[in-house]
């Protein structure tokens, strides 16, 4: 029965007004860009008709860089500069990058995350990264003709948290505001539920260029729950490339490769495993600059037989999570097949027999993460139309603890638990006197300290000397919408509050993106600034206007004093806005948003409140 | 945690608008939870301002947290328990039934054992066992808890059954490694 009609929240604001929002698949071998255009997701192409855009740059000599199908023509003639693949270093350091040895890049080792030196000095995976985001933000920008509001980035849903961490720095440095990181699958599972007004429990095989994921969904009346998720962060498409590769030089028996043979040759096997998708057997032939020639038949049955373990692997993870969900494989009503790794027909076979169902193909899956981003996309953004009343639940893939005595890990936050979510765990001392206390935040699912991620290291100073056991210290994990953790620490017993924030060390800091970013302004002579400040304008400007709503139908809810506060705090800003003062409209926003604190917590109460009143009556009337 | 936040429920319970039982409606449980988060999610006030956001952050942790607790029959029960006053005390209080311990025992080593064999059958069929022992646990825990309010032996019901528990995630883990 339909009752009480209750404005949500987000209805509030200015009904006519479109926000520019895109969902990107930042991919290990490519990339896109996808918006929701009349109510339709759509891949926006290049000013050439073409969709995807190679996750390449190359940086030249000459100080100008290529990106995409430009940087891809030249990895052969200059594989050191030419970066492919840049997703399997993100978050990671030399150890953690399997087949470095094959790999034509001069490599930097630096505490906590790779760097590569390049002809236009040395880069971070960030910065790769963020060249190609910049590039699809660009076309973004020149397809829809604005300014973007915000974009859903995809990470593998099997991402840690420095892996995320990376992979939103490059957003931000690319000049794009991140509405949201998005796990792939579950990307996957919007673009594939809303299509079919799909109802059950699916799974989602999603092998992309360099990573695999499954994840377990429930989809219900609009509900998009994840239940379990699983996966292997370097297992893709490039690890059946780099069998192909293995295998063509033990057969020609070739002497060690120059890096631009290398490169060829890699790019042979990736052509000839896309041939056999149609064909029964795939011709390999190449000069290299050494005078050895290749000439090669590689057979449906080589290849299957060549890459059977690496299909295998897929299938351990996908085991797991079933267990973690605790469903067997015939409560699974789908199986859903993302990333263009899955179009080889083994994958096809071994995915299919072990669901004992034919798998779903029906969205390219190239193309779907993107298409289920640009969904989330729109929503985020503040398009919200009839109809558009979904929700999604998502969880971390990994659990997440502290190092204990003894170099053992005490989960804190385990796998797969509903993001967000924040749990708290109380330590104390173990020395009389003690005034410090070292906290080690690791990752993983093992339980030794050294085969966990290390994410973060801090100290927190300043604990009263007191017997040992007596100090409480509450260290609170948590983990936003994107995944993202952040840690704070307190001393409990005393008045003066020891308080840390901490980011995990993958990351970078602030500042330095802070300086990256004045790097790349100061290198490009174009209206950065301009557009910096216009970006600050506009989000001002958003506020004002929320905020006014917000007063609209809740003034009622706040006492004469507060009223006032907060009407103050809008007049501030709003004679800030109009001047060319990016600080000072800052920090006019900041204390906008400090005066509504309190008006934003009891409208929240006032929305739950009468959710489950509705729900109430409801029940009494069925 | 839930004092000093404007306006939050009282516990748990209040929450969602249900009972204050160990008996639970789960399928209301979830409707009602769905409904919170469909509200409070952080999805929802993506575009509105920072304190909006925050706030949104916040509820939505926190619905999380509540609705974990309650749909877990053992963390309910212990929540139950604090929220009486009768903290469970795991770390203090060891004392348990000596026929208890003895069956605990006898129950890690054939699960060791079934480990070492690679006998996932075995290891199947220990879990199938455990899994209707602890059923039967959790309708006495019921009665405790609901008719009798013996929060005393409901005490003991809860540490019995945290350590069955701890035990059915171990077959979990070893059907895992042998199948690794």
């Amino acid at each position: 029965m339909a009752l009480l009609q209750i404005a949500e929240p987000g209805q509030s604001t200015a009904p006519h007004e479109h926000r520019l929002a895109v969902g990107i698949d930042l991919g290990t071998t490519n990339s896109l860009v996808a918006t929701v255009k009349s109510g339709m997701s759509v891949v926006l192409s290049d000013d050439q008709g073409r969709s995807l855009l190679p996750s390449v740059v190359q940086y030249g000599h000459d100080g100008t860089h290529e990106v995409g199908f430009n940087a891809q023509s030249r990895q052969a003639e200059d594989p050191k500069n030419t970066i492919v693949s840049v997703k399997r270093f993100m978050g990671r350091s030399l150890a953690d990058i399997a087949h470095v040895e094959t790999m034509p890049y001069d490599f930097i080792e630096t505490e906590g995350m790779i760097k590569l030196r390049t002809a236009q000095g040395v880069k971070s995976p960030v910065e790769v990264s963020a060249d190609i985001l910049r590039v699809l933000r660009e076309r973004a920008e020149a397809a829809l003709g604005g300014t973007l509001t915000g974009a859903v980035v995809t990470v593998p849903a099997y991402f840690d948290d420095a892996q995320r961490q990376a992979t939103k720095d490059a957003a931000r440095l690319a000049g794009l505001n991140v509405l949201r990181l998005l796990n792939e699958p579950t990307a996957a599972a919007i673009a594939y539920g809303l299509d079919n007004s799909a109802e059950g429990v699916y799974a989602v095989y999603d092998l992309g260029g360099g990573t695999f994921d499954i994840s377990i969904l429930r989809l219900s009346k609009g509900i998009f729950e994840v239940l379990s998720t699983g996966g292997d962060s370097a297992l893709g498409g490039d690890d059946f490339d780099q069998r192909v590769f293995c295998w063509i030089i033990e057969r020609a028996e070739l002497a060690p490769l120059s890096p631009s043979d290398a490169r060829m040759l890699l790019t042979r096997a990736r052509e000839a495993k896309e041939y056999l998708t149609g064909h029964g057997e795939a011709p390999i032939t190449a000069r290299l600059a050494s005078g050895e020639y290749v000439d090669l038949q590689l057979t449906t049955e080589i290849f299957t037989e060549i890459t059977r373990t690496l299909v295998q692997k897929t299938l351990a993870p996908v085991r797991k999570a079933l267990r973690d969900a605790g469903l067997t494989v015939d409560e699974i009503k789908g199986v859903v097949m993302v990333g263009g790794a899955t179009r080889m027909p083994q994958i096809q076979r071994a995915v299919g027999e072990f669901f004992g169902q034919q798998p779903l193909n029906n969205l390219d899956p190239d193309k779907v993460v993107a298409l289920g981003a640009a969904t989330q996309a729109n929503l985020l953004a503040g398009n919200r139309a009839a109809g558009d009343d979904w929700l999604l639940l998502d969880v971390i893939p990994l659990s997440l603890g502290i190092e204990t005595m003894g170099g053992l890990v005490e989960k804190i936050i385990p796998r797969n638990s509903t993001i967000p979510v924040a749990r708290a765990q109380e330590f104390t001392t173990f020395r009389d006197g003690q005034t410090a206390m070292a906290v080690h935040v690791v990752q993983g699912e093992r339980e030794l300290v050294s085969d966990c991620r290390s994410l973060a290291r801090f100290e927190l100073r300043g604990i009263p000397p007191m017997v040992a056991g007596a100090a409480r210290i509450r260290v609170t994990f948590q983990v936003d919408a994107d995944g993202l953790l952040s840690v704070t620490a307190r001393e409990l017993t005393s008045g003066h509050e020891a308080r840390v924030e901490v980011k995990p060390s993958y990351g970078l800091s602030d500042d330095e993106i802070a300086s990256m970013l004045k790097a790349g302004i100061s290198h490009a002579s174009d209206d950065a600034f301009r557009r910096a400040l216009r970006e600050a304008q506009v989000e001002a400007q958003r506020l004002i206007e929320a905020t006014r709503s917000a007063l609209r139908e809740d003034s009622a809810l706040l006492n004469e004093k507060e009223l006032a506060d907060v009407e103050a705090a809008v007049a501030r800003l709003q004679t800030v806005v109009i001047g060319d003062d990016r600080a000072a409209i800052d920090s006019a926003m900041a204390a906008l948003n400090k005066a509504t604190a309190e008006l934003a917590a009891r409208r929240m109460n006032q929305s739950v409140k009468r959710v489950l009143a509705g729900r109430k009556v409801e029940e009494l009337g069925s | 945690m839930l004092a000093g936040k404007a306006g939050m429920a009282e516990d748990f319970f209040a929450l969602f608008d249900i009972p204050r039982a160990f008996a639970v409606d789960t399928g209301g449980l979830e409707i009602r939870y769905r409904d919170i988060q469909s509200r409070v999610h952080p999805d929802k006030h993506a575009h509105l301002t920072e304190a909006d956001r925050r706030v949104a952050m916040q509820w939505a942790t926190l619905a999380n947290e509540a609705y974990q607790t309650l749909k877990n029959p053992l963390l309910r029960a212990r929540y139950l328990l604090r929220l009486v006053g009768h903290e469970t005390q795991m770390e203090n209080n060891t004392a348990m039934a000596p026929e208890f311990l003895i069956e605990q025992m006898e129950w890690r080593e054939s699960v060791i054992e079934s480990r070492e064999a690679g006998d996932i059958a075995g290891l199947e069929t220990l879990q199938a066992r455990l899994r209707r022992q602890t059923k039967a646990q959790y309708a006495t825990l019921q009665a405790d808890l609901d008719e009798k309010h013996d929060y005393a032996a409901a005490s003991d019901m809860v540490r019995q059954l945290m350590f069955q528990e701890k035990l059915l995630h171990e077959i979990d883990d070893a059907i895992e490694a042998i199948e690794a």
